[in-house]
């Protein structure tokens, strides 16, 4: 591992521990609001100041943390396991199955800007969380179903699945116990990655009003509530504050993504 | 020449297959609308006799697509065929006949919507790889000549805040900074020639920052060359050597990147947009068609931006195989 995956493993760390402990560091409730106190600025009661609303910054950031790593998460997590699925049986089987994924749904899926279909299905679903997770899974299993085929194709000619071929296994045991484990590991690479994307795309469709619905504390609808003009002049911690968060964790992931491909690649190291 | 012709043919039906694709989905996207797309256009307090009208009007009362797999009065599920005469062949011909139906809101033809606002987002999306390219062409020389030295390091952060520093954080910041702070320019609005300024800016970073480190990786790979070494040898200052010699070798791959790039820019631009209240389609679709549940006009800019992305990537993907006969090989 390079020193910059080992800042982002850091980082991430750190928003794992914030997101799961968020109850106890939080200063304040996340709705609370505090008209009396608009846009003040950090200090010891409200260490991040406060928005519009007179809400603590520092307390919607903590579980803001939360929204973005669960979206994250399921996120990955799904597109994964359709995606290894998917990229498996098109890659171990070949023919027609091949075709139409690797011939059609690949290329139609890479064709297309993924946020725009993101977008056009919450417009016409309605925005809310669940929907917001699967249309960010309908758009992400297609890059992991593409390394997992590629692995697949790769792995299969191995003589050790000859071997087991030989043996009498079966299709389904040559490809999940045989092949499988040994073309994962680009996998984590593309999930580090899938994270880092997951986390900008919750943030993206939210301050569009098309996720997480306000008054939740997700970052991306923090920034949309801090950018009118009054409040971005009175108070620009309330933007600021977010807009690092999603930076941080974008970089951190991307970081460790980067990092990972090196280690599993060694012709890469040192480049 | 067979294998060139091959080649194109397939690209051309890969094209096509998914432009089909695109239709069909924002055709059927209409169906996802939970409960009745004409309740949510008029709202709750509409006539029975109101909704009837609008649902007449707008073909909603039609079959949605040649079968149907809907429950009858008695509850019983059974499939139906309606031939022909349905909504998606209903909007497949308005396609063909160059136009996109009506607005639900404001009863005027989607295509003369999408066409007043088309020409700012091709601006914007146009002057945003332009200031990527200004940034980024320069940034990546100094970077690549002077390999591993501070004055590299300091670019490759300065980069990577930039990639990851999404729009809707820069963008803000920047109206903080140039509109409020000092008043330079204004913080919305396309009235003047230098309101595209900051849009321009929020939209290509990015895209310079990923530019500034191919162009770096670029020049390093070249400057190994033996032509640079005849170049030196041969008594040419370091200033011709690189920006005559190494520039123009090590632009290749990056002209194509930017080729590819033109489509994500348009899908950002959608986000930019809506922080500079610019009048482009993404404008159009967030806040005139999302917003207002003008789900005729969503489906034309859906179809519009998704359709200008797909030309855009082909486009480049046949003139770059036509520029380099290297890749054709491989």
């Amino acid at each position: 591992m390079n020193r910059l995956s080992k800042f982002g493993l850091v980082i991430v760390g750190f928003f794992v521990v914030v997101a799961l402990f968020a109850p106890l560091i939080a200063t304040h409730d996340v709705g609370e609001t505090d008209l009396l106190n608009r846009y003040a600025v950090p200090s010891g009661a409200h260490w991040l100041g406060t928005d519009a609303t007179g809400r603590d910054v520092f307390s919607r950031v903590i579980y803001g943390a939360r929204i973005s790593l669960r979206v994250g998460l399921v996120v990955v997590f799904v597109s994964t396991f359709i995606g290894t699925i998917i990229g498996a049986l098109a890659g171990y089987y070949g023919g027609w199955i091949d075709r139409i994924v690797n011939g059609y749904l690949f290329n139609v899926f890479l064709a297309f800007p993924g946020l725009l279909l993101a977008i056009a299905m919450v417009a016409f679903l309605g925005a809310g969380l669940n929907k917001l997770i699967l249309a960010l899974c309908i758009i992400g299993w297609v890059g992991y179903a593409r390394v997992i085929r590629g692995q697949v194709l790769k792995v299969r000619e191995y003589d050790f699945v000859q071997a087991a071929r030989a043996l009498g296994a079966s299709d389904m045991r040559i490809l999940f116990v045989h092949i499988l484990p040994n073309a994962i590991q680009p996998l984590i690479v593309q999930a580090s990655l899938g994270m880092a994307g997951a986390v900008l795309s919750e943030a993206t469709l939210s301050f569009l009003g098309l996720g997480v619905p306000p008054p939740a504390p997700s970052w991306g609808v923090m920034l949309e509530e801090a950018r009118d003009l009054s409040t971005l002049q009175a108070a620009p911690h309330a933007l600021l504050v977010p807009g690092i968060a999603i930076a941080l964790s974008v970089l951190a992931f991307n970081f460790i993504g980067d990092g990972l491909r090196e280690y599993l690649d060694p012709r890469q190291r040192g480049r | 020449m067979k294998h060139k012709l091959l080649d194109l043919s397939r690209r051309i039906l890969i094209l096509l297959l998914v432009v089909w694709t695109v239709v069909s989905l924002v055709t059927l996207l209409i169906e996802l609308v939970p409960g009745d797309p004409a309740t949510a256009t008029l709202g709750e307090e509409a006539t029975p006799a109101q909704v009837e009208q609008f649902r007449q009007k707008h073909n909603l009362d039609r079959p949605a697509f040649f079968v149907s797999y809907a429950r009858d009065e008695q509850g019983q599920r059974n499939f139906r065929w309606h031939g022909m005469n349905n909504r998606y062949i209903d909007y497949w011909s308005t396609l063909l006949h160059g136009d996109m139906g009506r607005s639900f809101r404001t009863d005027r033809p989607v295509i003369e919507l999408i066409m007043q606002r088309y020409p700012a987002t091709i601006q914007l999306a146009v002057a945003a790889l332009l200031v990527a390219v200004s940034i980024a062409i320069p940034l990546g020389v100094v970077a690549g000549k002077n390999r591993g030295t501070w004055l590299d390091n300091v670019l490759s952060v300065v980069a990577l805040i930039g990639i990851s520093m999404p729009g809707f954080v820069l963008g803000p910041l920047l109206i903080y900074v140039f509109a409020i702070q000092f008043g330079w320019l204004a913080p919305s609005g396309r009235y003047h020639w230098e309101d595209i300024i900051l849009p321009a800016v929020t939209l290509g970073a990015a895209l310079s920052a990923l530019l500034t480190r191919m162009v770096r990786s670029s020049v390093i790979e070249e400057m190994g060359e033996d032509y640079v070494r005849t170049a030196r040898a041969k008594g040419l200052s370091e200033k011709t050597v690189v920006y005559k010699h190494v520039l123009k070798n090590g632009l290749i791959p990056v002209v194509t990147i930017l080729g590819l790039q033109l489509g994500v820019l348009l899908a950002g631009a959608i986000i930019t947009e809506k922080i500079f209240n610019w009048p482009g389609l993404g404008l159009l679709l967030i806040d005139d068609g999302i917003g207002k549940r003008d789900y005729r006009l969503v489906q034309g800019c859906v179809l519009v931006i998704s359709v200008t992305y797909i030309f855009a990537n082909t486009l480049t993907d046949i003139i770059y195989r036509w520029l380099d006969p290297r890749i054709r090989v491989s």
